[in-house]
């Protein structure tokens, strides 16, 4: 019961905090793209892949008071940033379904990446059907107000086969 | 372009309709995508799902919401940007038939099948779209590429953000259909807002589609009826606890089956679905006469838990609930797990938290990070501005949650003293009921 929740919990716990809100919905739809039990539903938004669900559930987490959701100013923009408290500890503790042990890693190093990077490698994965070449024309078509260079392009191809060593 | 995206009918086919009065089609593209198979499919599954079984009234179909959101795009396209020189008059076409199609892919009973199955219904309406399917044939002979474009629109990655806008945003044709025609067959009377108002004030413009202020006050009615028929209608608690034992018999099926269990009804239209390997043939041959079908077979399988849980959803005998504070009570639900094994209900499918949380209207502040495109009001010297911003009545429930959780569990089992007496007082007990 409530797994769902818990398994978001793993993947807080995994990181310690994970710092603004396009970020994490990029870190687990990544996560989701390479198999791990995460069950939320993503769309095409405007920032690439995106997850109302996601949005919901980390909200209750909060009501819930498992999460603390910190709104902070940083050079002239606001962010969130999200922690576990002691609470969600005691939540996390009492379930049984342990997290696979991959998962730490695997979450540790994308939360490493900048948003902007996992915007790009998560709108690849998104078009991940398509051809290399197709599914790059279609990225720059969708995010041509981001402007990313050919060398981000490859950065995050580079990026994508990194992470196969995970699984 | 062929010839056949321009061609008309001889005669205008209109489609008497309760929200809109009419729906009507000159175009032979929509004529023709309205006759094909897929589309008339969508007469067989319900646009609220379960809700019929609280709101009785409630049995129109996904068919009559696509015709609605057709009838609203037609009318924004045909009428309100006819003379706009910010809209795209080439895309016409696109929007119509984005509109007409945009929930072609939905399931029986989606909002379960996709959780148990894990599938997507969005992902069914690319491959209808895109597959060999009597739409692709309609679509392909407008031109090779309209499939793909009109797939696009529907999975928001198109080029124009404004096609996009208008069949999915904050304030978009689906919403504008669905709100005031599910309240129309549930018989509330939230839902209602001014949609002429609406229409007749949306401007193209960038990449958007904006409104003009004078038209914000009937914007503001559109977001409260939103929020109003969320609560008191798509997360009404009798629906949400038919839904749940829908989803359970689904599970139950399922495991049955990965057991090697012999139906004695076998589930021939069921299999893929239980193996993971749905084929677009398989998914077109479920529908919710199909699934209710199946139901009323398997309230005879000799399985206890299909056959009660069946029977439960056939019969209408729904799970009761109390309210549950999960950062409260998530203690308790492992104690309640232990006492319904000893009283022989098995937690799986007995017991169930179910959340429901809803966000009237969610908003973008320049600087901070969102993925919500939010309502823009076009004022009178051509300035933007974000709708929160201008009136009090959306800031008010701008960005704020509403979620609730509760319990379900099947409370004549509980009252039922013929067995396990003492176990089930103490279940009652801790879930506070009384009342017998």
């Amino acid at each position: 019961m409530m797994k769902d929740h818990a398994r978001l919990m793993q993947a807080f716990s995994a990181v310690d905090e994970i710092v603004g809100r396009k970020k994490l919905q990029k870190i687990i739809f990544i996560a989701k793209k390479h198999n791990y039990a995460f069950h939320e539903k993503y769309q095409f938004h405007f920032f690439g892949p995106y997850s109302e669900e996601l949005t919901l559930r980390v909200e209750e987490l909060c009501n819930m008071g498992f999460l603390k959701e910190f709104n902070e100013k940083k050079s002239g923009y606001y962010q969130y940033r999200y922690e576990i408290t002691d609470e969600g500890r005691d939540f996390l503790a009492s379930q049984t379904e342990a997290p696979s042990a991959e998962l730490e890693p695997f979450l540790t190093d994308l939360n490493k990446q900048s948003s902007r990077f996992l915007e790009l490698v998560s709108t690849i994965l998104y078009f991940d059907t398509l051809e290399e070449a197709e599914c790059i024309e279609k990225v720059k078509k969708v995010k041509e107000k981001q402007n990313y260079t050919e060398e981000e392009f490859q950065e995050a191809l580079s990026y994508i086969a990194h992470l196969k060593n995970f699984s | 372009m062929t010839t056949y995206a321009l061609q008309k009918l001889a005669e205008e086919k209109v489609f008497k309709d309760p929200v809109h009065r009419y729906i009507h089609v000159r175009d032979q593209v929509i004529w023709d995508l309205v006759g094909t198979r897929e589309f008339q499919r969508l007469r067989r599954i319900r646009q609220l799902g379960t809700t019929y079984l609280t709101f009785h009234g409630a049995e129109h179909s996904r068919f009559n919401h696509s015709l609605g959101v057709y009838e609203i795009i037609r009318r924004i396209v045909d009428d309100v940007f006819a003379s706009r020189p910010e809209w795209d008059h080439s895309e016409r076409l696109l929007c119509l038939c984005a509109a007409l199609l945009h929930d072609l892919g939905h399931g029986p009973f989606s909002h379960s099948f996709e959780k148990v199955f894990d599938l997507d219904h969005e992902h069914f309406t690319q491959e209808i779209i895109l597959g060999h399917t009597e739409v692709n044939r309609v679509l392909t002979k407008v031109a090779p590429d309209f499939p793909q474009k009109v797939a696009d629109v529907i999975a928001k990655t198109y080029e124009n953000k404004q096609v996009i806008s208008l069949i999915s945003s904050q304030i978009d044709a689906d919403r504008m259909d669905y709100l005031q025609r599910d309240a129309y067959f549930t018989g509330v009377s939230y839902g209602h807002f001014d949609m002429e108002r609406i229409l007749r004030v949306l401007r193209p413009l960038d990449d958007q589609v904006v409104i003009k202020s004078s038209g914000m006050h009937a914007v503001e009615d559109y977001i409260m009826s939103r929020y109003q028929m969320y609560w008191q209608v798509y997360f009404h608690p009798v629906t949400r606890s038919s839904e749940v034992i829908l989803t359970k018999i689904l599970h139950r099926a399922k495991e049955l089956s990965a057991q090697g269990y012999q139906f004695a009804y076998e589930p021939r239209h069921f299999k893929s679905m239980f193996t993971g390997n749905v084929t677009l043939k398989d998914y077109l041959n479920l529908d919710e006469s199909v699934v209710t079908y199946y139901f009323q077979m398997w309230e005879d399988e000799k399985d206890p838990i299909l056959r009660d849980l069946c029977d439960r959803f056939m019969q209408r005998r729904l799970f009761k609930y109390v309210e549950f504070d999960p950062s409260k009570e998530y203690k308790k639900l492992n104690q309640l797990e232990q006492l319904f094994k000893e009283a022989e209900l098995d937690p799986d499918y007995y017991l169930v938290v179910d959340s429901s949380s809803d966000l009237p209207y969610d908003f973008y502040r320049p600087g901070e990070e969102e993925e919500r495109v939010p309502i823009h009001l076009l004022m009178p010297g051509g300035e933007i501005k974000e709708l929160s911003r201008q009136s009090e009545i959306v800031d008010a429930i701008s960005g704020k949650r509403r979620t609730d959780h509760k319990l379900y569990y099947p409370k004549d089992c509980l009252l039922d003293d013929s067995s396990h007496k003492e176990t089930k007082q103490k279940i009652l007990g801790i879930l506070g009921v009384t009342e017998r």
